[in-house]
């Protein structure tokens, strides 16, 4: 176990090492690469606490498309970097209530957490042990079932988004020729030429 | 717990000596490349000119639309996941449910589809 622990100290001293330097590098793009580091160390505290499921995701969604999106934002803001070089953390007041506010919440969760005790017992669908079942597999068996509706909305909101994405940023060029296959295959003879009788010493 | 996690050590050997090669080649041209910096060295290369512009420009807005459709549609398969993992024991609901779901987002993606989204024009 003290492996695990070394490996833990490593993984959470890099991301947090990482989180501030998200705050504090000048150049956005260093930022954003910051960020991905801080996932990818936050996936490997959540192997070693048991969620396989939730690791792969955070690489998967965050590190694989989270983070690109982040990437076409910050090229897209057309940063000026000699501005940027002057000012940094004037929005360390705003960044660190937000901070505690999240810390307190954490802490109030935790608290109740160990104050109650038996919240374990309570849950809705506790979480399996890992020798009898992967945990994949634990959330495969009630997110489809028990939590369908959540699921179901899950879908929906991703749709809304789809939806609202192509609504906000799609302009199409007016006159842009497009292939349109069925157009073509269409054609016929008929109605592609038209021969026509041209006398001598006149044009059409 | 320590069955999963011996599963894992393999990938902490492959960070390991992800790491060291990585350290090796950055390090090494600072210990051993020949350094003579000069100031047209080191000054931005046009072809045939005095550089005039920045070389960041604004990214056009398509990309991020593209990245958008890929994260929503990566999720879509990332729910897939455990559904496949646990298909033998879900039965014709959890099936169904599935269905529901992929369903709705077809009908986003013929939405997109039928918008010209997935065109670059």
């Amino acid at each position: 176990m003290t492996l695990a622990a070394l490996f833990f100290y490593g993984f959470a001293s890099v991301c947090v090492a990482s989180a501030f330097m998200v705050i504090a590098a000048r150049n956005p793009v260093h930022s954003v690469l910051f960020l991905i580091l801080a996932f990818v160390n936050a996936a490997g505290l959540f192997i070693l606490a048991g969620a396989e499921f939730l690791a792969m995701i955070l690489v998967v969604v965050y590190v694989g498309a989270v983070a690109v999106l982040f990437l076409f934002v910050v090229m897209m803001l057309d940063v000026d970097f000699a501005e940027l070089r002057r000012g940094s953390l004037t929005y360390l007041p705003v960044g660190a209530l937000v901070g505690v506010v999240l810390l307190v919440e954490l802490v109030l969760a935790l608290g109740s957490w160990v104050v109650t005790g038996g919240v374990t017992r309570n849950l809705a669908a506790p979480t399996p042990p890992l020798a009898t079942l992967t945990n994949t597999e634990a959330l495969g068996l009630v997110l489809y079932t028990r939590y369908v509706y959540f699921f179901q909305i899950a879908g929906i909101v991703l749709l809304v988004a789809m939806i609202g994405a192509i609504v906000l940023t799609l302009r199409h060029k007016p006159k842009v020729k497009r292939q349109i296959v069925a157009d073509q295959v269409r054609r016929t003879k008929a109605s592609a030429i038209e021969v026509r009788q041209v006398r001598p010493g006149q044009g059409l | 717990m320590n069955d999963l996690l011996q599963d894992y050590l393999p990938l902490a050997v492959f960070l390991g000596v992800a790491m060291a090669i990585g350290l090796a080649l950055l390090v090494a041209p600072f210990v051993v490349a020949y350094r003579r910096p000069d100031p047209e060295k080191l000054s931005a290369y046009e072809c045939g000119f005095n550089a005039f512009d920045d070389a960041r420009m604004k990214f056009d807005v398509r990309f991020y639309l593209v990245a958008i459709l890929f994260i929503i549609f990566d999720l879509e398969v990332s729910f897939l996941f455990p559904w496949a993992v646990a298909f033998g024991e879900l039965g014709w609901f959890g099936f169904w449910s599935m269905m529901v779901f992929l369903a709705v987002l077809t009908v986003g993606f013929a939405y997109e589809w039928k918008k010209g989204a997935l065109e670059w024009d």
